[in-house]
């Protein structure tokens, strides 16, 4: 696997626009769009240590920047497009997954990664998810779970925990919750891992892994909502969320993702479930 | 079929077939779609041959998908097109959005059948005109041209792939099922007696590219993807550099002014109508489409009872022809609409005429062609 020098230039614009005060020797200046920073993320949110985790992968894996376009649809983590100095595209709300299909396949020699939440890309846009594992289409798609809908007030997420209460299920949530794991493995994708933000480097290398990967590959990431998930659900900061995954997290690697499902108090499985050769979608266009 | 290219020559073929045709010759290398009827043919015809000129043809889960597919192609630097009926163009009107407000080009096929709802699916309709013009949510402007025949669906699929481009935009052909399933004799000319609008490239390095500024004319120059200029596209409000800037309406007005007038300012290049006998007519028949067609006869019939009537079909059908519209109200004294629906255009037509001439619609609810009695009959009564 080849590796970047971590000689990194700062990244200035000519186009006159003010840059935030940021750190000119941050590592990762030159894939960021500094004069867009700071974000919009709150305190204690995941999204940052996420993308930080992503683009460390990205030097990692040794791809070219300029030949990697990110894709997001509508939320929080729909923002992280607007935040990496890449061709970058922030869709509709749950279509990131077919405008990245169109793209890949317009222009093959470009690696699309699609970063996007769980409402985003599990609820809306499930469909494209089912359908883009199933073809094992050669995208990377990168799913930060926070249990909720952020960007809208915190309200109930397919993902959300059976008894977890959000804005929108004040009593609890009656509703069973799908686990993302399973649901990309049994939808056809060739390789699956789950991580919480607290596995920063596991979360890293399975990110690289996931980009190197020929056709669907699928990274979940448990991430705290301290705001809005975890001041409804006995988790008030994102240190309580961070202690609740040390605690509750058990890394099995190859579980059956069947066995996976996330509830409000028990354990979270992690690990890489899935890393199979199949022909993806490329490859068998080819054939 | 093993050509390696575009097709040369006089063909025996469908409106839909045609359609396919002219995508690539126009150069288009993705096509997306659903099966639906009665578009399915363009999407058969794509599968087919898409392959033999080094295409993509990839059949998505809906037509939602099949436009975010058709968008992201485009920005990966091909032309591309979809084609559908009713019900997926009610599904792809999310994402239509998304391409007018990132000025992404593209082709959107609508082979129109009666409705609404699934409606009849194998007959035609006309019904769908007000939804190419303001199904989307939001302020915008569209470009929607509809055919009469298959040799014209042809042309019409060139023509679109070229505004779209010059105009950077997503452009509609409104078709209907009549002329998508109607087989006729086709010209496809050779790949170089056509004139193609290439894509609007930037001439300047990254760090002095503004992704979104009007240069000049309006239209902003498309770096896509891959080529070094890290562009951030969004469906949000965005500045000149493409970055979301939603927390006052100075940019929202800057952007949105400028996406509206890139199609108002420029209607005289955009507008194609045909016409005959308007110089001296007291009734004009304004019609589109397979319409525009079955008009013929009972407009020759009326002229044959000395009424002077003019035959107006609309190519363009929006932008609407409103200053032609305007000024024919001043010297005739009604228009007759028939379209196979409650009355669209008419709409149009009535507000342009504004109390100058009276607007008589000849509305249809789908599933046949107008009769020439019905429509005959209201040139007579406009001209009593």
């Amino acid at each position: 696997m080849a590796r970047q020098e971590d000689t990194i230039e700062p990244v200035e614009r000519m186009d006159g626009h003010e840059l935030a005060e940021v750190s000119p020797q941050h590592p990762m200046d030159r894939l960021l769009r500094r004069d867009r920073l700071p974000h919009i993320w709150c305190a204690g949110c995941g999204l940052g240590t996420a993308l930080n985790c992503f683009l460390s992968a990205l030097i990692q894996s040794g791809l070219e920047p300029d030949k990697v376009a990110v894709v997001s649809g509508i939320g929080c983590s729909g923002r992280t497009a607007g935040y990496v100095a890449m061709d970058s595209f922030h869709t509709t709300h749950g279509r990131a997954i077919p405008f990245a299909t169109g793209l890949k396949l317009a222009n093959p020699a470009l690696k699309v990664v699609v970063f996007s939440g769980d409402g985003d890309l599990i609820a809306i846009g499930g469909n494209h998810f089912i359908h883009a594992a199933r073809r094992n289409m050669d995208l990377t798609v990168i799913c930060v779970n926070n249990f909720i809908y952020g960007m809208t007030g915190g309200q109930l997420a397919p993902t959300t925990p059976t008894e977890a209460r959000t804005s929108t299920s004040p009593a609890g949530n009656r509703d069973h919750p799908f686990n993302l794991a399973y649901l990309a493995a049994a939808s056809g994708a060739a390789y699956v891992a789950r991580w919480t933000t607290l596995h920063v480097r596991r979360l890293q290398r399975s990110i690289c892994e996931a980009l190197l990967k020929p056709g669907f590959s699928f990274v979940e990431i448990i991430s705290p909502c301290p705001t809005l998930y975890g001041r409804w659900n006995k988790q008030k900061t994102a240190l309580d969320q961070m202690a609740f995954y040390k605690d509750k997290s058990i890394i099995q690697h190859g579980a059956d993702p069947r066995t996976a499902d996330i509830g409000l108090t028990g354990q979270i499985i992690v690990g890489k479930f899935v890393d199979i050769q199949k022909p993806s979608y490329l490859e068998l266009q080819k054939a | 079929m093993t050509d390696r290219e575009p097709l040369h020559g006089e063909y025996f073929i469908s409106g839909d077939e045609a359609c396919a045709e002219a995508a690539l010759s126009a150069g288009c290398r993705f096509f997306a779609g659903y099966p639906i009827t009665p578009a399915t043919e363009i999407a058969e015809r794509m599968a087919e041959r898409m392959p033999d000129v080094g295409g993509t043809y990839i059949q998505m889960e809906d037509e939602l998908a099949s436009m975010n597919a058709v968008l992201g192609a485009a920005w990966g630097g091909t032309k591309a097109m979809t084609a559908t009926s009713g019900p997926g163009f009610s599904l792809m009107m999310e994402n239509l959005g998304l391409g007018i407000m990132t000025e992404t080009p593209c082709v959107v096929v609508n082979v129109q059948r009666g409705g609404p709802s699934t409606g009849l699916p194998t007959l035609v309709g006309q019904a769908d005109m007000m939804q190419a013009r303001w199904g989307s949510h939001g302020s915008y402007e569209i470009i929607a041209l509809c055919p009469s025949s298959p040799q014209e669906f042809f042309d019409l699929t060139i023509g679109a792939f070229n505004l779209s481009e010059k105009y950077r935009t997503p452009v509609l052909i409104m078709a209907d099922e009549a002329v998508g399933h109607m087989t006729e004799r086709v010209v496809i000319p050779a790949a170089e007696s056509l004139t193609l609008f290439p894509r609007r490239k930037p001439t300047v390095p990254p760090d002095q590219y503004l992704p979104f500024a009007g240069d000049g004319d309006g239209v902003p120059a498309m770096a896509c993807a891959g080529e070094g200029y890290h562009v951030h596209v969004t469906g949000l409000t965005h500045d000149e550099r493409g970055y979301p800037a939603t927390s006052t309406a100075v940019a929202q007005e800057k952007l949105i002014r400028r996406l509206i007038a890139k199609i108002r300012d420029n209607r005289a290049d955009i507008i194609r109508v045909e016409g005959d006998g308007l110089e001296d007519a007291e009734v004009i028949v304004v019609a589109y489409g397979i319409t525009a067609r079955i008009a013929l006869w009972p407009i020759e019939m009326a002229r044959r009872e000395g009424i002077r009537v003019g035959w107006l079909k609309l190519v363009t059908v929006w932008p609407f022809a409103e200053d032609l519209i305007r000024a024919l109200a001043k010297r005739t004294n009604a228009f007759v609409v028939p379209e196979i629906n409650y009355g669209q255009i008419a709409l149009e037509v009535e507000r342009c005429a504004a109390g100058n001439a009276h607007t008589i619609l000849v509305p249809h609810a789908g599933g046949d062609v107008h009769e020439p009695d019905v429509i005959l009959n209201a040139i007579r009564k406009a001209a009593r």
